[in-house]
């Protein structure tokens, strides 16, 4: 199996997406020419043609806007937002036309459809460069959110994503674009929307992590293990609908629970997974569940390492979990 | 600007650089431009027109009744809806705002379903889950109706957009308001229409108002078809009460977006004769003095002019039918008075294609639950 890199996944998905379907449309702003602004979609105009890899004007809510109107045709576009942080521009066509127009139409109608977008600090890129904007999303009924860590899962889960009937909103940890590398299956697979990964057992604590948290979690779950407390480490990869089954065994099993997640703390999504565990197998628990997050800041420059929920914050967090 | 001057800038406009064919006295000023309707055409238009206005006025008075909850009219501006609805083709697809329920049933919405909707009914075809008037015929290539302003102008871009792509011979058209044109939405539409050359008709229903807000108010450009210059999409002014003009332009429009040569805007000068909504009071803001003007401009009035100078119609056969469309209307209303409204089970459907578990949770837990009581008693 060929090793790569998350960007070479993406594009290889994309390769294949726009290969085994002539309804599939790339769209977003230099996603053409230049290949995006980080070459996720590098090379596909020249074997696909520019009907097919569209540079689009600068304009979000146009982009999503008229690729809802060629979903509602039967075509399937991928729509690239150039940067997490310019989902804004498109939020009210995402939310009040996207997710709606299955569920106002009396299901007439459906628009199914990807939005990738790069997400998460870490690269030094400031306040709108770095927001990791899954909460708003995963608030609105009728979207998928997904949030690929590892390449086989990014190009598993992104032709998962293509196929599947809703509109996913495909979050790409842009921090792993390039540091995370792995054997990768070549052509056509899915790795199932909705299904968690286990990465790591233990016996003590669970640790829910995803994106590029996903490795700090990892990284402070093997200290911890040096210190003699074994954690569970579960990266979600959908974020919503979540595998709750899986988050609900593991906490069973350890009863203790500590959430990672870069976006800012109050109302993340780190409160509805500790909201459902609570009301799911709050009899398990040992210890009071734990959030260790981003602040409730907009996204800093300098101080990006000291805003990130990184491994040393997460392992304080974990060995308290299984001491209390 | 005084209230005079703010008044004239709301009267039928200098009708230069307008296109007519039917005069307010329902005689023919440019034969040049006459679609050249067929006497069974001319008629049928202006049963599509009747139809509209008498369905218009008797949902507001079943809204006056409390027996629906809303209504969102269309009187005067029917020219311009069921002529630009005229002049499409089958598999053209309109993408509507909220003022254009007689598009829907123009184009072949049955007059059930139609009623269901305002009812919101378990025969709704969407479930009643929106306001009334607010219908989606897929079907009949319209698309679902969105209350926010503007939204819909891009979606319409898109279908034109994958229909090109696909080499199908489809076109799109978006209605919308004058107070639509300032959305994002409007300006990033006409631009990508512009940019890629789509099969798609921007028409602006320029009817004066955005709820109590003047067209001054919402530009300081003489037009809004001039607009589209700064997009690459040429604008066109059209009598927007003026029937004939109405599907005139817009066939051009569409044989332009057949050719290939891309999108059209279009602005009809017309006038939202009554309230905004059934929750609006237009006397708070305009005086009756404005609308007595466009009395005289009436767009029914002037087909039926046409119609009868040309003896397609006696008042006799005027009335039979608008007796009929009565009587239909009110069989239709008698059925989804008594049609239940959607059941529980409904309201966690269509969310997403499959209902995830936590959806599945929630409608077993409703299913399960109690019920609302009688709303309480106030004093
Ligand atoms: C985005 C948005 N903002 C505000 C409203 C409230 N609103 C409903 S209709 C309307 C005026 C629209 O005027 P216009 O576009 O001219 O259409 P008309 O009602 O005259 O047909 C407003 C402000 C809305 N529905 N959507
Ligand atoms: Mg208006």
């Amino acid at each position: 199996m060929p090793k790569m890199n998350m960007v070479q996944a993406l594009n290889d998905a994309l390769r294949v997406a726009l290969g085994r379907d002539e309804r599939v449309v790339v769209m977003g702003e230099d996603v053409g020419r230049v290949g995006g602004v980080f070459r996720v979609t590098a090379g596909l105009i020249e074997e696909f043609g520019e009907e097919r890899v569209v540079d689009t004007p600068l304009n979000e809510g146009g982009i999503v806007g008229a690729a809802i109107g060629m979903a509602l045709y039967g075509m399937t576009p991928i729509v690239e937002i150039q940067f997490g942080d310019y989902l804004w521009p498109a939020y009210d066509q995402v939310v009040n036309e996207l997710a709606k127009y299955r569920y106002r139409s009396g299901g007439e109608y459906s628009a199914g459809m990807v939005i990738r977008t790069p997400v998460g600090g870490g690269i030094r890129g400031g306040h709108y460069h770095s927001q990791h904007p899954e909460a708003p999303f995963i608030h609105v009924p009728g979207l998928k959110v997904v949030c690929p860590a590892t390449p086989h899962d990014a190009k598993g889960l992104l032709l998962a994503s293509v196929r599947d009937p809703d509109p996913v909103i495909f979050l790409e940890p842009k921090r792993l674009y390039r540091a995370a590398k792995g054997e990768v299956p070549d052509g056509h697979y899915t790795v199932p929307l909705e299904s968690a990964r286990v990465v790591r057992s233990g016996p003590d604590v669970t640790v829910i992590a995803y994106g590029a948290m996903l490795y700090e979690a990892l990284d402070a779950a093997a200290k911890a293990a040096e210190e003699g407390v074994e954690c569970t480490v579960i990266d979600l990869r959908t974020l919503w609908p979540v595998d709750i089954e899986t988050i609900a065994a593991s906490v069973r099993a350890t009863g203790r629970l500590v959430v990672v997640h870069e976006a800012p703390r109050t109302c993340g999504f780190g409160a509805e997974l500790v909201a459902l565990v609570c009301e799911r197998v709050f009899y398990h628990l040992e210890a009071p569940p734990v959030r260790v997050t981003g602040f409730d800041t907009p996204f800093p420059y300098s101080l990006e390492m000291e805003y990130l929920p990184l491994s040393h914050r997460i392992l304080p967090a974990v060995l308290e979990a299984a001491r209390s | 600007m005084t209230q005079t001057e703010r008044q004239e800038s709301r009267n039928p406009a200098p009708l230069r650089d307008v296109v007519r064919v039917l005069g307010d006295d329902g005689t023919i000023v440019d034969p040049t431009l006459d679609p050249g309707l067929s006497g069974p055409e001319l008629v049928a238009l202006y049963r599509d027109m009747s139809r509209t206005r008498i369905l218009d006025e008797r949902l507001l008075t079943l809204q006056r009744q409390g027996r629906i909850g809303f209504h969102v009219g269309s009187l005067g501006e029917e020219a311009t809806i069921i002529g630009a609805t005229y002049a499409l083709r089958p598999q053209d697809w309109i993408f509507p705002c909220y003022r254009e329920s007689g598009a829907a049933v123009t184009r072949g919405l049955p007059l059930q379903a139609f009623v269901d909707n305002v009812f919101g009914n378990a025969n709704d075809l969407v479930k009643g889950r929106q306001m009334p008037d607010h219908h989606t015929g897929r079907a009949v290539r319209f698309a679902s109706t969105s209350s926010p302003v503007g939204t819909q102008i891009p979606h319409a871009v898109g279908v034109a957009w994958a229909a090109k792509l696909r080499r199908d011979d489809v076109v799109t058209l978006a209605f919308f308001g004058d107070g639509a044109t300032s959305t994002n939405d409007f300006h990033a539409a006409a631009n990508l229409a512009g940019v890629f050359r789509l099969p798609v008709i921007l028409l602006c229903r320029n009817n004066g108002w955005a709820i109590s807000t003047p067209v001054e108010r919402q530009t300081a450009s003489p037009t809004f078809a001039e607009k589209g210059n700064a997009y690459g999409v040429p604008g066109v002014r059209v009598d927007g009460n003026d029937a004939l003009a109405v599907i005139a332009v817009v066939r051009r429009a569409v044989e332009r977006a057949r050719s290939g040569a891309g999108a059209t805007l279009i602005e009809a000068l017309t006038y939202r004769m009554g309230a905004h909504t059934s929750s609006d009071d237009p006397s708070r803001y305009r005086t009756e003095s404005e609308i007595r003007p466009w009395v005289e401009r009436d767009p029914l009035e002037r087909v039926r002019r046409l119609l009868e100078a040309r003896r397609l119609i006696s008042r006799a056969d005027d009335d039979a039918y608008r007796a009929e469309v009565d009587r239909s209307f009110r069989e239709a209303v008698a059925v989804a008075e008594c049609t239940p409204p959607p059941g529980l089970h409904t309201l966690h459907e269509d969310v997403y294609a499959t209902p995830p578990w936590h959806l599945v949770e929630q409608r077993e837990a409703l299913l399960r639950g109690s019920r609302p009581a009688a709303p309480p008693r106030t004093v």
